[in-house]
């Protein structure tokens, strides 16, 4: 008998590596997006007043910027309400992730599921719009004006970045474990307080530490929810660059960009699979 | 000579008097259904299950897949409710007890360890959760860990351990609480074939060194054969034939137990006198023979009986009190040499030899002989024909 099936010249699979010009284009496309960083953190260590011309090395403005006491306040009322916010959304996260995948099948998951991802399909502008609306409403109502705007605010719109990695981690739990962790007696609390949340702990603090950093960045809603004299790092920037442009400016983005670079390597190295033993 | 039971079990030796008491069953089923989904999508998988199983006793549930082990077992361990019917530990229903609080312990098909813990933290769940006092779990799980060998592993992670070990600590963590009843759902069918033998050994000199009623789940007869007090043949969401090895390979009562468990001749043959469990057939026209008759079973008629290929006899093709038939066809197996025979009534029979005699019985195809089975293999199935 013939071997029907003796290896035939095959064709070679598709890769988009192999189309003209890939190259090319990639390397634009990176250049597009990293030049302008580069030229960012290079300029913070300028000595001269110019963010254009060079004149020397020097860590003058990261000086500048840490004896700034608007830098200073706007810093810290940054990192509160990131804390605040991260924490919020994580345990509001966490109790929805619960929720739709150790629920059951129950009916209306789907609108559950677009609920809580709302905040990343809605233009971000018109939640804006919307929480200035709201929020005044409860100003004048109230004559509460403090943090707790920004703080609720935050926590709303970083709900579905906790969300996914702590999801994804609950789905990829056996669901033996807790039954068990039932067969050996621990009661639904105990068993989950034992086995499923110390599994599920590194979604969670990668999911909080996303949401500190969605957080840490956002200039919309903070800008519209702010009242008067609550600029965080990202609104006072803008302010700033709304007037002199000063390379004060490039060294608070570079501090942005490292603690930005630092969380979410950390966040990688989180939700990284790890290969499996043999 | 591990396989034989450390204490004796009077019950299984003297027949039950009506003056001795009748020992509670570890686990007793009372018309057990579990049906899942609904409308036209209903699957039944389990129908009406009444069985019983006694204290210290290896039970196996043995079937095809899908014919409702795993169901059964999921409802004894309280991991779902029973559609209707009672489920019984030591005679208290725990029909709606939550499974953390049943002294029923399983061992996972996949082993469910806790990845983030420990063999020995594993180990040590159960004992934890039952609230023991430090030096006491600290002291079973030396023990567990030692009757499972595996003292030198206690501080590994469990991903750090290969198949065969997790298996063990499954085992271990599953027997630490000591509970009433164990179960084990196909807990071998994941290691290789060598692996396999040496864990059946093991997994019977637990369960006699433990005293713990093992309820055992397999869809390979051989291994339910060889480890079982007792076997519960299941098809299609019930039991139909429960016993000994020995009884339910011997002693099938029905054409699916006989298929299933090893292999089975059937033939038609006519009942001309019975009394109790025996009775008088004429098979394939030509002989009569003794056959055993189980309740339940027609005691009239014609039916259907089952003989073991092992139990057929070829003899002349003229002699008396044999089926004339032509050999067909000679299927070398190794141990075993099968002879296929094509009988003058049309019906056929395989015969089963030992390859070291079959030289001796060997036939070319074509050949006339004379078909007999020997005294007592004959079997009538409760089935008419
Ligand atoms: N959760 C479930 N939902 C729907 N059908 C199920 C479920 N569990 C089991 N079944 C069905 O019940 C029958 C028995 O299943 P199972 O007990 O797993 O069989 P076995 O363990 O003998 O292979 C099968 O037909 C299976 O499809
Ligand atoms: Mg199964």
């Amino acid at each position: 008998m013939t071997d029907t099936t003796a290896p035939r010249p095959r064709r070679k699979a598709f890769s988009v590596r192999t189309m003209p010009g890939f190259s090319s284009i990639a390397i634009v496309c990176f250049l597009a997006l990293y030049a302008p960083i580069v030229v960012i953190v290079v300029y913070s260590f300028n000595s001269g007043n110019s963010i254009a011309l060079w004149e020397g090395l020097s860590l003058k403005w990261y000086a500048t910027a840490w004896q700034n006491d608007a830098v200073q306040e706007a810093t810290i009322r940054s990192v509160i309400i990131a804390a605040f916010a991260s924490v919020i959304s994580t345990v509001v996260a966490t109790m929805a992730a619960l929720g739709t995948t150790h629920g059951g099948d129950f009916r209306g998951r789907t609108v559950i599921y677009l609920l809580i991802n709302q905040p990343l399909m809605v233009p971000e502008i018109v939640t804006a719009v919307a929480l200035l609306i709201f929020f005044s409403m409860i100003r004048i109502a109230t004559g509460y004006s403090g943090l707790a705007y920004l703080i609720a605010a935050h926590a709303a719109f970083c709900v579905p970045f906790a969300y996914l990695p702590i999801r994804a981690r609950l789905e990829g739990m056996d669901t033996m474990l807790e039954l068990a962790a039932a067969d050996l007696y621990a009661t639904p609390w105990r068993a989950f307080r034992r086995v499923t949340l110390p599994l599920m702990a590194p979604g969670i603090v990668a999911g909080a530490m996303l949401a500190f950093v969605i957080s840490l960045d956002d200039v919309i809603i903070t800008e519209f929810v702010k009242a008067a004299g609550q600029d965080t790092l990202p609104t006072y920037m803008l302010g700033q660059l709304r007037r002199a442009i000063t390379p004060e400016v490039n060294a608070i983005s570079t501090i942005l960009l490292a603690i930005t670079v630092i969380l979410l390597t950390l966040f990688f190295i989180l939700t990284r699979k790890r290969s499996p033993k043999a | 000579m591990e396989f034989l039971p450390a204490r004796v079990d009077t019950n299984r030796i003297q027949p039950a008097s009506r003056k001795t008491p009748v020992p509670v069953a570890a686990i007793e089923t009372r018309q057990i259904s579990k049906t899942f989904g609904s409308g036209d999508r209903e699957v039944r998988a389990l129908d009406h299950v009444s069985l019983e199983i006694r204290e210290n006793e290896f039970f196996t549930l043995l079937g095809p897949s899908g014919c409702g082990k795993t169901t059964l077992l999921r409802l004894i361990a309280g991991f779902e409710a029973p559609t209707s019917g009672q489920l019984l530990l030591y005679g208290d229903d725990i029909s709606n007890e939550p499974p953390y609080r049943r002294s029923v312990n399983t061992v996972f098909q996949s082993y469910a360890l806790f990845p983030h813990l420990t063999v020995a933290q594993n180990i040590a769940f159960g004992l934890e959760m039952l609230g023991k006092p430090k030096a006491e779990i600290s002291r079973t799980v030396d023990e567990m860990l030692a009757m499972v060998r595996m003292e030198a592993m206690a501080h590994r992670k469990t991903s750090e351990i290969s198949g065969g070990q997790q298996q063990r600590v499954a085992l271990a963590r599953a027997l630490a609480p000591h509970p009433k009843v164990l179960l084990l759902d196909e807990p071998l069918s994941a290691l290789d074939l060598k692996l396999r033998k040496e864990m059946q050994r093991e997994l019977k000199r637990l369960q006699i060194e433990t005293g713990i009623t093992f309820v055992f789940v397999t869809h390979d007869q051989e291994e339910a054969l060889t480890m079982s007090d007792r076997i519960a043949v299941m098809s299609a969401g019930k039991p139909l034939q429960i016993g000994t090895p020995r009884e339910i390979y011997d002693r099938p009562a029905n054409r699916f137990v006989a298929s299933f468990i090893g292999e089975s001749n059937f033939l038609s043959a006519t009942i001309t006198a019975a009394t109790g469990d025996v009775a008088r057939v004429r098979i394939g026209g030509g002989i009569d023979m003794e056959a055993a008759l189980p309740a339940e079973a027609p005691r009239s008629g014609k039916v259907t009986v089952a003989i073991r290929p092992e139990q057929v006899r070829l003899v002349e093709a003229d002699a008396a009190d044999a089926l004339p038939a032509t050999v067909t066809d000679t299927v070398y197996f190794g141990t075993d040499t099968h002879t296929h025979l094509l009988l003058d009534s049309g019906e056929t029979v395989v015969a089963r030899f030992q390859s070291t005699l079959a030289h001796s019985e060997e036939r070319a195809n074509g050949t006339r002989v004379g078909v007999q089975f020997w005294e007592g293999s004959v079997q009538v199935l409760r089935e008419t024909a």
